[in-house]
């Protein structure tokens, strides 16, 4: 079915409609020289005076840790926040695959206009070309930097470095430390990051939870945050605020991040007047372990990679109970061979995803629940012989034994999608800045680089070139003009907002109803899955909406939060997190409701081809949903998206 | 937060990583002394004359260069200097290692199982209080062979003869006995610690280490090479 | 299956704390160890006590946020992290004593919360190469041979969770140190720092309360990550060139 007659949008029941945004700051001129262009127009603050300045960092994460540590070594006094015990911790630590950077070490033809060019169509043309470019640009720095930091990459034996290719792209581009990268990456901003701490330059704030924005004058100047030992509420003041806290996955309550990403700094700031774009924007992995039972508290990612080799199938009859080795080859149904003949088990991230719900909702998964399908090495095996296979994916298959119990090498691996990352976040323009003045925002926690769809390997690039390359020359440009006058701890400000935090505690705490905050994260999380997912309708849509409104009403009459503020209360951090998750995952679906199209990965079901393919629809939704918050609702502001440089056309993989 | 800091950081020069240098390298050096001291000791089996005269001959070494019992004299102050260091470092670690390991009260850990670690030896269990039997062996031993001290089993003007005489009672054996076996079970772990405290294992386990073979190999030789001499002496009357 | 856990509780940094005995039903064998622990919390939340507090965050095993001592090792019966143990390394009716890393240098929080900041100071004492932003070098400019690289990595995957410490019966603190001088010491973008790398860890080291090592060899027995004892007898090497060279 396609979408041909424009029709009043239903999703304008629950908003507004605000204002376009016409800038977003990017410099004009040809793309290569754009960012030249900017940083030599931008601002520079004197040495001297950059020991007055104070800049607040939340989150040690890859775009927060690496900014900190240069903002601390340019001379500015930098606090720095993060709500794990330490720094090392951040998600970032997570990630598997690998960094994209455009060396074109390997001769194959890359380059920053290709590494470019593949990140905006992966993004399925939503994504701004300014700053992807920039991103592009700089990436090659990221890995000189990185290398000089001691980050040991993946080397061929003559000493250099190696790449691979990742996520459907043609050329090898990929730098990778086995399948610990992120790890290795975020170590190397730690260990920076450490050292300025060491200096002096850099106060770090372990256990603390960001809780509110404060804004004086119409300046982001502070956050609240609370000591999460000793349960004291803070008040921090500055000249600037970055936030880099991370995306906000969890709102599925399964996905593959960690248990306590969230998104109540980049939602609190939302509240406070930041636009928060393309909620809806979120990617599905296709190749996670499947949940085992009610208990599951997360999902774990095994890397795309296994799809070079793996050959995904279902069984030809529905609920087939048998064994998989009972199930003779031609009973088997491998359906991406079937239906992608041109790439096979190879086709993207969201079409891999939305093939597996497919089968599984035609009742033809597999394992518990019925929510799997086979990827089966038994051919590979026979192909390149164990030992091979072993040394290509062995630490992968140890992975999923370790978690499954089952042997992959007689018996093939059940997967199953399951949220992994989410392109949207707080607005920023071209100086990483969002609506709010002093307010930057770095990493996973903006919206900027990815338009719909991340490719693989461009989620660390992007959190370290915001780190150390952006925000360094763009928050010096905005800090050029400062110190700013101090901002007083009583000042009326601050005080408004340490006493909505502390109040906010003292409601949880004091509801003491009868249901615990993980039952109510977990249905939050069915509903987004069910109808926030892989697929969404306008029907299903709007009837998320109103449940998780009746939810979120219930929450706050039944929940129960055990304990008192004045101690470490994991439930009363995970209450407050949960809480910013109902109002977020409503805008998400409010967002997706408007977005009548089908674009990277965001699939509705109304909008598709006659085989099934996702139907983008450029000449009404080519734009950037920025929203506003309101108390009654959110206000929708468009910022049309140009292409200058890459014509827009649309995807095929057939 | 709290954490047992003290005041002020101490010099590398000072940690416990140059104090097990401390330990190693007198370790080392005493169990040098005691391969040569060994090599001394099988000469018993080639009879009075020859073993007398050999530890005479010992009162001379480098004579004319160094006066009479000068070597000795060296040899004794470099082994006491020794085992002080070796001794006072032992002890300064110790006391640190057990306030480092967190006891809650008398225990640890509270739960029964796995109380022995998961691969640990047994000789590495025992290195401390091993140590203190080690001691105090040292000092009686000393004692035993100081000329016609203490001298169990009756005086003699022959070495050969005091040693036949003290090992020809039952408790002087049973005391050295338990004495050798601590050195051995000392060494076993020792001279492998020793090694690796000067930099020389390359090893990812203790287990799989060849240093860890090696090391209980010596540890058997010298407990052995030691014991040979009362055993024989004891079991089979030799020297009577 | 149902089981029986022993768990130490402790309110607070100045509680004295004790094991305290609750009973799980209806775990399941494919749950992870927190897993578990969480449903004995949703348990608890409901009868109106306070859960369990315990530190935890990827659950996928890179993070090291997570780390008990079950059964009296660290991170339990497997080589692994805690959140990747599964209740199938149990048998049904089982016993399981759950309690903190104990060492001088992690004070406990709250039940099985300790504070690991030390190891954050020992890193800022000398873990790190200084590479300001912007200074670095052409990367292909600097080979380095495979096997170093190698090498470096694997002592670089140490997840800084502080197990080797809760099994060591000294509280040492030194394969984790000894983890960074090597990753750090083999490429040679550490070199320049080598000797006062090893000098400020140390002192750190030790000026945070850990104990010494004695070469037991407990802690790569617990080691999630198989980090190689070996390690450590390089931190001995470079600390004695370093000393040598009269540079403390
Ligand atoms: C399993 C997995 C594998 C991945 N693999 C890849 C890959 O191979 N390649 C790739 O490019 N990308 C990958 N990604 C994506 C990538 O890892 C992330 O997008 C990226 O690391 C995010 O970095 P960040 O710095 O923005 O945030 P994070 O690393 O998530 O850091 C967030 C920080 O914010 C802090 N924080 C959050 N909320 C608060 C608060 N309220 N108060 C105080 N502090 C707060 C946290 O403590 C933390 O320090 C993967 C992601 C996952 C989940
Ligand atoms: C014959 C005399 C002795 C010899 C040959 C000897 C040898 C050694 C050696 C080689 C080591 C290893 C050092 C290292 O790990 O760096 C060692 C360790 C040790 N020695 Fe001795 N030692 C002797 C006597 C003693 C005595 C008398 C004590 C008494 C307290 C003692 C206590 C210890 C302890 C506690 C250790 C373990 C220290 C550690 O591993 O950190 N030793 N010894
Ligand atoms: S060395 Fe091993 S046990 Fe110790 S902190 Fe690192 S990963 Fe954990
Ligand atoms: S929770 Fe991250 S390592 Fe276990």
């Amino acid at each position: 079915m396609t979408i041909t007659e424009p029709y009043k949008n239903p999703s304008e029941q629950f908003h507004a409609l605000g204002d376009d945004i016409h800038d977003a700051k990017a410099p004009k001129g040809p793309i290569e020289k754009r960012w030249d262009d900017h940083k030599f127009n931008a601002k520079l603050v004197n040495p001297a005076n950059r020991r007055k300045i104070s800049v607040l960092v939340v989150g040690t994460g890859l775009a927060g840790a690496s900014a900190a540590a240069t903002l601390g070594e340019a001379g500015y006094h930098v606090k720095s926040f993060c709500y794990q015990d330490s720094p090392r911790r951040a998600h970032s630590i997570a990630a598997q695959g690998g960094i994209n950077a455009a060396k074109n070490y390997r001769n194959d033809g890359d380059s920053i206009y290709r590494l470019f060019y593949d990140t905006v169509k992966g993004g399925d043309f939503r994504a701004r070309e300014s700053n992807v470019y920039r991103l592009a640009q700089v990436s090659v720095n990221i890995i000189d930097q990185c290398v000089a930091q001691g980050v040991p990459f993946a080397r061929e034996y003559g000493g250099l470095l190696d790449n691979r290719s990742f996520g459907g792209v043609q050329v090898s581009r990929t730098f990778y430390a086995r399948g610990q990268t992120g790890q290795q990456l975020l170590i190397g901003a730690y260990q920076a990051l450490e050292r300025q701490i060491a200096a002096g330059t850099v106060e770090m704030n372990t256990r603390h939870e960001m809780l509110e924005l404060i804004m004086v004058d119409d300046r982001a100047r502070g956050i609240v945050v609370r000591d999460m030992v000793t349960g004291e509420i803070e008040t921090h003041t500055a000249d600037a605020v970055v936030l880099a806290s991370g995306g906000y996955g969890n709102v599925f309550f399964l996905s593959t991040n960690a248990m306590g990403c969230n998104t109540t700094a980049t939602w609190r700031a939302h509240r406070k007047g930041a636009y928060f774009a393309n909620p809806c924007y979120t990617q599905i992995h296709p190749t996670c372990i499947p949940v085992s039972g009610d208990y599951q508290s997360k999902l774990t990612l095994m890397s795309e990679s296994l799809r070079n080799d793996g050959r995904i199938w279902v069984p030809e009859k529905m609920n087939d109970e048998r064994l998989a080795s009972e199930i003779p080859e031609d009973e088997r149904d491998y359906y991406l061979e079937r239906i992608y003949p041109a790439f096979g088990n190879l086709v993207p991230r969201d079409i891999a995803s939305r093939a597996a719900k497919y089968q599984c909702d035609a009742g033809k998964g597999v394992g518990p629940g019925g929510l799997g399908v086979y990827l089966d090495f038994a051919d590979a095996i026979e192909r390149l012989g164990r030992p091979a296979v072993e040394a290509k994916y062995g630490n992968l298959f140890d992975m999923y034994a370790q978690i499954t119990g089952e042997d992959p090498y007689t018996e093939p691996m059940r997967i199953y999608p399951a949220v992994h990352y989410t392109m949207g976040g707080l607005w920023v323009d071209y100086d990483l800045q969002s609506n709010l003045t002093g307010l930057f925002v770095a990493g996973e926690a903006n919206f900027s680089e990815h338009g719909a769809n991340r490719l693989g390997a461009s989620a660390l690039m992007q959190g370290l070139a915001d780190g150390y390359f952006v925000l360094p020359y763009t928050l010096a440009n905005y800090l050029a003009d400062g110190p700013f006058e101090k901002v007083d701890d009583s000042h009326a400000a601050v005080v408004e907002a340490r006493q909505a935090v502390e109040e906010r505690i003292t409601t949880l705490l004091a509801i003491n109803g009868t249901r615990t905050v993980d039952s109510y994260h977990k249905e939050l999380g069915q509903i987004m899955w069910d109808y926030c997912g892989m697929e969404r309708t306008e029907e299903g849509l709007t009837k998320a909406i109103g449940m998780i409104r009746d939810l979120k009403v219930d929450f706050w009459a039944n929940v129960k939060v055990t304990g008192v503020n004045e101690e470490l209360n994991q439930t009363l951090e995970r209450a407050g997190r949960v809480a910013d998750f109902f109002e977020l995952g409503e805008l998400m679906c409010i967002d997706a409701l408007n977005r009548r199209e089908s674009c990277g990965g965001h699939f509705r079901a109304e909008s598709q081809t006659e085989d099934g393919e996702a139907l983008r629809h450029d000449d009404e939704f080519a734009y950037v949903s920025a929203w506003e918050y309101g108390d009654k609702q959110p206000t929708l502001h468009k910022e049309p998206l140009e292409y200058e440089y890459v014509e827009m056309k649309s995807r095929s993989y057939k | 937060m709290a954490t047992i800091q003290t005041a002020k950081r101490p010099s590398a020069k000072r940690s416990t990583v140059a104090l097990k240098y401390s330990m190693a390298v007198s370790g080392l050096i005493m169990l040098g002394y005691l391969l040569v001291h060994m090599y001394g000791n099988l000469k018993f089996f080639q009879g009075r004359e020859k073993f007398d005269s050999y530890l005479e001959g010992l009162d001379d070494i480098l004579y004319p260069y160094l006066p009479h019992e000068g070597a000795l004299w060296i040899i004794r102050i470099v082994l006491t200097a020794a085992l002080v260091v070796h001794v006072y470092a032992a002890v300064t670690l110790w006391r640190r290692n057990k306030a480092a390991a967190g006891f809650v009260g008398n225990t640890r850990y509270h739960t029964k199982q796995n109380k022995t670690g998961v691969q640990r030896s047994y000789a590495s269990f025992t290195m401390r209080w091993g140590g203190i039997i080690l001691l105090l062996f040292i000092i009686g031993h000393v004692a035993q062979m100081l000329p016609n001290w203490l001298s169990p089993g009756g005086a003699s003007d022959s070495k050969y003869d005091r040693v036949v005489n003290g090992f020809e009672l039952w408790w002087v054996v049973l005391l050295y006995t338990i004495g050798l076996v601590a050195v051995g079970f000392h060494l076993a772990h020792g001279f492998w610690s020793a090694l690796t405290t000067l930099g020389q294992n390359h090893s990812s386990t203790r287990r799989s280490s060849r240093l860890t073979a090696v090391s209980i190999g010596l540890a058997v030789i010298i407990a052995g090479g030691f014991l040979t001499v009362p055993f024989a002496i004891f079991f089979f009357g030799a020297g009577s | 299956m149902n089981i029986t856990v022993r768990v130490w509780r402790q309110k607070n940094a100045d509680d004295k704390g004790k094991m305290v005995t609750y009973g799980v039903e209806n775990v399941s064998e494919h749950m992870s160890f927190l897993e578990m622990l969480d449903v004995l919390n949703e348990q608890l939340t409901l009868s109106g006590d306070d859960p369990i507090a315990f530190d935890h965050d990827c659950r996928e095993g890179i993070c090291g946020a997570c780390g008990v001592v079950i059964n009296g090792q660290a991170h339990g019966p497997q080589t692994t992290t805690t959140c990747q143990l599964h209740m199938r390394s149990f048998e049904d009716g089982a016993v399981i004593d759950i309690e903190p890393w104990r060492a001088g240098a992690f004070p406990v929080v709250k039940d099985l919360v300790v504070d690991r900041g030390a190891f954050d100071r020992i890193i800022q004492a000398g873990g790190f190469i200084s590479a300001p932003t912007g200074s670095a070098p052409e990367a292909n400019n600097l080979p380095v041979p495979k096997e170093d690289a190698d090498h470096a990595f694997e002592s670089a995957t140490c997840i800084g969770c502080g197990a080797c410490v809760a099994a060591c019966p000294n509280g040492s603190g030194m394969l984790f140190t000894a983890a960074k001088i090597t990753h750090l010491g083999l490429l040679p973008q550490g070199q320049p720092e080598r000797d006062s790398r090893v000098i400020g860890m140390i002192e750190q080291h030790d000026h945070e309360g850990f104990g010494g090592c004695t070469n037991i060899g407990e802690c790569t027995s617990s080691c999630p990550k198989g980090i190689p004892l070996d390690t450590i007898s390089r931190l001995n090497r470079d600390l004695l060139g370093a000393l040598a060279k009269g540079k403390a």
